[in-house]
């Protein structure tokens, strides 16, 4: 009743071929992109900025890259932490050696360098598929991890192996460093989200995005009919790689500020992506963020009603944290294979017919 | 070249140790197509309820006043992981029939956060000494006779495993339900239409698999304590794995002799080079340079494709 397109008439193919083509659409997207821009920098604090909602727009971010990467073109990867870590560490050596650089340009930069790494890491899928593949990204993630711990050139050589985000400005607004307004950097970081997102949205409606899923559906079928296997599947290795390390760059600049390789991009950030990409819906845009709020929020939703609610020692409700998170994603999985994002289809579905039942 | 055999033969011990839990893995996924990840924790899980079961600070020590023999405790944690087994089937597997493979692959991930969680909260998250009366230290005769050092407890899990190896080729080949996991692997439908009882079979592949995590997770255990760390062994595994094959016994056991003989010899001989802690990724480079040539592993079925 109140999502129905009744009396919306298409005259044109552009407007056939828009990506929200229903009022209420561009109305609600609308109204997000307004509340996101303009209320909640007025509303937000230390904690909302850290704990929630720039660790949200990261990972939405990672899992947009990722999400091209295995649901559009269909290769699973898990070196998705060595390749944040690319985008860290080109973001780190950037601002370091070229202090003047606009940070903007820096990042798009390491964006730019793990797009290579990730080409270059993503060649053996032309040879194998499946899960060879995705064990074989695993080479990425460990050989690059490994590769920032060791050599002293990639952290400037400071004693404790630690990389620290020089304060940087933007507009003349500090958006790294302890000194930053949460806003600032909650901006800057939206700011990235939105392009990035808007352009991923339009890519995988166009050529290059329905190759993709073309190779993900059936690749001997799709070479068949003269798409290239090779083009095809290293341009979804270099966009999906240029998305994680722009994610990577502002997860150490804006979001941690300190990083150090080992913990801060080990496998589990691979895993953690993954779930997101997962439980959000392979091949949806919008499932990158429902699977990014998911995932961000329920381990702070549990810790809070677990040690606040019920009093728990902070070990055993991490212990307890673990155990439910794995029973949620396994509950998630059995209930919806095919993540929020079918959800909020079937919920829209609904929505249409309400009040009647079809 | 002394030190030159006794890196090799380190390297083959420690690759027998790897092959233990790819064999696992590859149980599995022959039987249901499913990629476990969580082998590496049922190895750790497995541990540690021996460890209670033997030990005298466990809950099981609490709860009864007393602790079982070694063999008794063996048994009974097989017991706990044939239940393990029959629970994820009943919870999980069942309900994931037909589903993609990256999602069966995922629900073994949660599964993974699961048990480990489940382990800690059970078990605690401290380090155990895992002593079942193996042998410890080095084997003097060897080190006497032709000065090699080799730990007698890796050529323990060598024989161990080997003795693995046969009685699961025996099991597969002579047995009864082996010719019906064979059936199943082969073909699931073909294998439902003769009468076989999927579900059944899956319980009882798991319950295997969860009996070479409990062996892994004893020789792993009486190496180096049980510990969290135990669960990680499964990436060890997957480059054994890629290199063998996800569909072959054999594979995974030269894949491990492979892998453990290349990591060792590259941190000795190359590794001061690059600055060291090269066993990481090395493996996972040498499983690379394998597959771009045989795409399905050195003992894989070949991958056949129809549009």
């Amino acid at each position: 009743m109140f999502y129905r397109e009744a009396g919306q008439f298409k005259t044109s193919y552009k407007a056939d071929q828009a990506i929200f083509t229903i009022t209420q659409d561009k109305f609600f997207v609308g109204l997000v992109l307004i509340v996101a821009f303009c209320v909640v920098p007025i509303f937000i604090n230390d904690y909302w900025a850290n704990a929630i909602l720039i660790q949200f727009l990261v990972y939405a971010l990672a899992a947009l890259g990722l999400n091209i990467l295995t649901g559009y073109c269909g290769q699973v990867s898990l070196g998705t932490g060595g390749f944040m870590a690319v985008g860290a560490y080109a973001s780190y050596k950037l601002v370091t050696s070229f202090p003047e650089m606009n940070f903007v340009l820096a990042i798009l930069l390491s964006g730019g360098i793990t797009a290579a790494v990730g080409v270059v890491f993503g060649l053996p899928s032309l040879r194998i598929k499946g899960f060879y593949l995705a064990v074989a990204t695993l080479a990425a993630q460990f050989f690059l991890v490994w590769l920032f711990n060791k050599v002293g050139w990639f952290f400037n050589y400071s004693p404790t192996g630690m990389i620290v985000s020089p304060p940087r400005e933007m507009f003349g607004f500090l958006v790294t460093g302890p000194e930053a307004h949460p806003g600032a950097r909650y901006l800057f970081c939206l700011t990235f989200v939105a392009v990035f997102a808007l352009a991923a949205k339009n890519l995988v409606r166009g050529r290059v995005g329905r190759s993709w899923m073309a190779i993900r559906d059936m690749d001997i079928a799709a070479e068949l009919i003269g798409i290239r296997p090779l083009e095809a599947k290293l341009t979804a290795f270099a966009v999906s790689s240029f998305y994680i390390g722009v994610a990577g760059a502002l997860y150490f600049n804006v979001w941690l500020g300190t990083a150090e390789p080992t913990e801060a991009f080990d496998i589990n950030q691979s895993f953690f992506v993954l779930f997101i990409v997962i439980i959000g819906g392979l091949g949806s845009i919008l499932g990158s963020f429902l699977g990014a709020a998911f995932m961000v929020l329920i381990p702070i939703l549990m810790k809070n009603i677990m040690v606040d609610g019920f009093g728990f020692a902070v070990g055993a409700a991490k212990h307890a944290e673990v155990m439910l998170l794995g029973t949620l994603i396994i509950l998630f999985l059995i209930v919806e294979p095919h993540g929020l994002a079918r959800l909020w289809e079937i919920l829209k579905e609904k929505l249409r017919k309400w009040p009647f039942p079809y | 070249m002394l030190f030159l055999l006794e890196t090799v033969i380190s390297g083959l011990m420690a690759g027998v140790m790897y092959a233990l839990v790819a064999l696992g893995f590859v149980l599995i996924f022959k039987a249901s197509g499913i990629f476990n990840f969580a082998q590496g924790v049922f190895a750790l899980f497995a541990g540690l309820a021996l460890y209670d079961f033997i030990a005298t600070d466990g809950w099981f020590y609490e709860l009864f006043g007393f602790a079982l023999p070694v063999w008794l405790g063996i048994i009974a944690t097989m017991g706990v992981m044939i239940i393990v087994a029959w629970l994820v089937e009943f919870l999980v597997l069942r309900h994931l029939v037909n589903q993609e493979p990256i999602i069966l692959f995922m629900s073994t991930i949660g599964l993974a956060y699961f048990l480990e969680g489940l382990g800690d909260i059970l078990f605690g998250s401290d380090v155990k000494p895992l002593d079942i009366g193996l042998p410890q230290g080095a084997s003097d005769y060897l080190l006497d006779n032709f000065n090699l050092y080799v730990e007698k407890l890796e050529v323990v899990a060598a024989v161990v495993a080997a003795v693995l190896v046969v009685v699961l080729a025996i099991f597969f080949q002579k047995t009864r339900i082996g010719r019906a996991l064979r059936a199943v692997a082969d073909d699931h439908q073909a294998a439902l239409s003769v009468g076989i009882s999927l579900r059944t079979i899956w319980v009882i592949v798991w319950s295997v698999s969860g009996f070479v995590a409990l062996v892994a997770g004893v020789m792993w255990g009486s190496k180096s304590g049980i510990q969290f760390s135990l669960s990680l062994i499964a990436l060890k595994a997957l480059p054994v794995l890629i290199l063998g094959g996800f569909t072959s016994v054999p594979g995974a056991i030269i894949g491990g002799l492979i892998i453990g003989v290349g990591e060792k010899v590259a941190e000795v001989f190359a590794g001061p080079y690059v600055g060291g802690a090269i066993e990481n990724w090395f493996a996972y480079v040498l499983a690379l340079g394998f597959l771009l040539i045989r795409p399905q592993g050195l003992f894989g079925e070949k991958i056949i494709e129809r549009v």
